[in-house]
């Protein structure tokens, strides 16, 4: 699945799409931001309700597909500007963290 | 090959903007054309580093040195340094102030994610003096 099929079949609200074809491979909740560095993977979604620009740098370090922002957050205006010079996927949702990751497992679990 | 070396100075006084000098390590690194997953880990060590630096330390330097077959990440402080090493490994624990926490920073993670990232973990550290972090990551 692609960051721009995860955004059409989770009705994502869309922030920036830097890169809409990357490749998702799983995913990674969180907020605590070390917490996701340690044990994120490369090409997760990453669901979270963190929403300053230090986010961006997080997603850019450990090569995640796309941020999405759960329980309605919006990105403050730093992160997004750093998310389109970095052509990043930053996403948003009004579902909490949990109802997000669990639609998007019951997707990765779907046959496409 | 020459060691190629990048060197940057850590901002100690910007919160929102830490972890710029890891970010353009990086894409120096991806023009180098260095394998995916070796950028990953020196991404990770240096932002941790970076961010460390900035929050607990007031600021630094960063140096990177890419030679043939290893990446050596040198971040030197002159902040208030580590008294209790085996403390501040442990996952968890954290001197973090709540302006860091509110960031999402604090989590007590960094330097085990450093250690974790590399194959080479080195702290050298004075109280009163500073703190000086070396990683090393072999390129197979
Ligand atoms: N460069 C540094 N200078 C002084 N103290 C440091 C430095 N790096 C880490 N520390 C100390 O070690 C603790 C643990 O660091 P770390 O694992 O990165 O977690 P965190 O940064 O989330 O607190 C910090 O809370 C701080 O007390
Ligand atoms: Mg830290």
């Amino acid at each position: 699945m692609t960051v721009s099929e995860l955004a059409e079949k989770m009705e994502l609200e869309v922030f920036c799409l830097g890169d809409p074809e990357h490749g998702i491979d799983s995913a990674y909740c969180g907020d605590l931001l070390s917490w996701v560095m340690g044990r994120a993977e490369m090409d997760n979604v990453w669901f979270t309700i963190m929403s300053n620009q230090n986010v961006a740098a997080v997603a850019v370090m450990t090569d995640l597909s796309c941020i999405v922002l759960t329980e309605g957050v919006k990105p403050d205006e730093q992160l997004l500007e750093r998310a389109k010079t970095e052509g990043l996927n930053l996403l948003g949702t009004s579902l909490s963290t949990y109802r997000a990751a669990a639609a998007f497992a019951k997707l990765e679990d779907s046959p496409e | 090959m020459q060691d190629i070396v990048f060197r940057s100075e850590v901002d100690g006084n910007d919160y929102q903007r830490a972890g710029e000098a890891s970010r353009h390590t990086k894409s120096a690194l991806k023009r180098l054309g260095l394998p995916p997953e070796i950028i990953r880990r020196v991404g990770v060590c240096m932002y941790e580093g970076e961010i460390n630096m900035v929050i607990h330390a007031d600021g630094g330097t960063a140096t990177l040195t890419v030679g043939i077959d290893k990446i050596v990440i040198e971040l030197k402080d002159h902040g208030p340094g580590i008294p209790d090493i085996d403390l501040a490994m442990q996952e968890g624990w954290s001197t973090a102030n709540t302006e860091a926490q509110t960031l999402g920073f604090g989590a007590g993670m960094g330097l085990p994610n450093m250690k974790r990232s590399s194959d080479e973990f080195k702290i050298d550290t004075v109280v009163g003096e500073g703190t000086t972090v070396t990683m090393t990551i072999y390129i197979k």
